[in-house]
């Protein structure tokens, strides 16, 4: 076909069909992932009974703060990666933030804590399948931003598939920590950020094979 | 035509189109493919008749991405950037690692100069000089466009040498005043 007819042909519908804003779509698919991982949760691992109690401790607020603002973070540098000519911002300073963050709580709670009793902040009782299971709960989350942006029009896919891995390690995380038993800094210092660091590897892996548009 | 301008003309043609004008859009995507060709042209000179058929790509995919632009971001690095995704998806796939290491993100490359641009302002210029009495057009199109001596200019015209210095000068302000609200054509007299 010539240039000409082609756009003679295109310009026969100007209007876009769907105006949503990236974030829109993005929201939706999180929201519908989220709502998968919570499932996922109650049927397999089911909340923790203390969590009553829990909710008036700081540490269980900042188990649950610090993935949640990793997902806000993530969230935001998926949307601007999502539209064409819009780099990543400063929306990837949130993640970096959050993690140096619990990082420096964790060296600060090492520090007061008495040697013999250390090692429990780090490896508590699920050091080994906490990072699994965030993973597990954050797959949906994966699957519907990656299917989000997939509509959209990410450039960068390898750096937008990490984005979207980022969210859905957060969301996980977040999800997960309505179950969690753990109440160390170190503990989240070390397996929630590598929970977290699952799904970004993936995502990293998979934006180039399926945003390719 | 700078770059400030395109941007300020596609982005308000686009708006136009996303709104439903039809005429608008057309005449923005018959912009960008003239600008595409340039652009592509340049970085694809190894393989000519690859270049249109990217320009269709890109098109198309402006199109059917076109709910991805928002109106409160720059329209012009939109396009870059999907011209250049487009440009290494075919560099990629053909295997050409040379090509990646090209300086392919020459920020608004794309926009710089078009041969679109350069045939317009020819055109402009000589549609300009049509408005202009015989005696100025004639001196200024063998001095300033065919690059004769102001002597040789007065040989073949037939006119004195002062004459043709003045009917050059007359002209060009008659055309600054005319069309040039701020450009300073006086300046190169």
């Amino acid at each position: 076909m010539k240039t000409d007819d082609l756009i003679k042909l295109l310009a026969t519908q100007p209007a876009a069909e769907r105006q949503a804003p990236a974030g829109a779509a993005l929201a939706r698919a999180v929201g519908l992932g989220l709502l998968g991982g919570l499932l996922i949760m109650l049927a397999g691992y089911g909340t923790n009974p203390a969590l009553p109690q829990l909710l008036g401790t700081p540490m269980f607020w900042f188990k649950l703060g610090m993935p949640v603002v990793v997902a806000f973070s993530a969230a935001r540098l998926a949307a601007r990666l999502a539209r064409p000519g819009m780099g990543p911002g400063r929306a990837g300073w949130g993640i970096a933030l959050a993690v140096a963050l619990v990082w420096i709580a964790a060296v600060a709670q090492w520090q007061a804590t008495p040697a013999p009793e250390r090692a429990a902040l780090l490896w508590g009782q699920t050091w080994l399948s906490c990072p699994f299971s965030i993973g597990l709960i954050g797959l949906p989350v994966l699957v519907g931003s990656l299917r989000a942006l997939r509509e959209l029009a990410p450039t960068r896919l390898r750096l937008a598939g990490a984005a979207a891995g980022a969210l859905a390690g957060g969301a996980g995380a977040a999800v997960y920590a309505l179950h969690c038993p753990e109440f160390g800094a170190p503990f989240l210092a070390v397996w929630y950020v590598l929970g977290m660091a699952l799904p970004v590897a993936a995502g990293a892996w998979l934006g180039p094979r399926v945003l390719r548009w | 035509m700078p770059v400030t301008d395109i941007e300020t003309e596609l982005r308000a043609l686009m708006l136009a189109g996303l709104a439903g004008d039809e005429a608008a859009y057309r005449r923005c995507l018959q912009k960008l493919a003239a600008h595409l060709r340039a652009y592509l042209g340049r970085r694809l000179f190894g393989w000519p008749d690859d270049v249109e058929d990217l320009v269709q790509e890109c098109l198309l995919a402006m199109h059917n991405k076109r709910h991805t632009y928002q109106a409160d971001q720059p329209f012009t690095p939109w396009v870059h950037a999907i011209a250049r995704y487009k440009l290494i998806d075919l560099l990629r796939a053909r295997g050409v690692r040379e090509a990646l290491h090209d300086p392919l993100d020459e920020e608004m490359a794309l926009f710089s100069a078009s041969e679109h641009d350069a045939l317009d302002a020819r055109r402009d210029v000589l549609g300009m000089l049509q408005s202009l009495p015989d005696k100025q057009r004639r001196s200024i199109e063998c001095v300033k466009l065919e690059g004769l001596s102001v002597a040789e200019a007065a040989r073949l015209t037939g006119q004195s040498e002062s004459a043709v210095k003045v009917g050059i000068h007359r002209g060009l302000k008659a055309l600054a005043a005319r069309f040039g609200a701020g450009q300073r054509l006086e300046g190169q007299a």
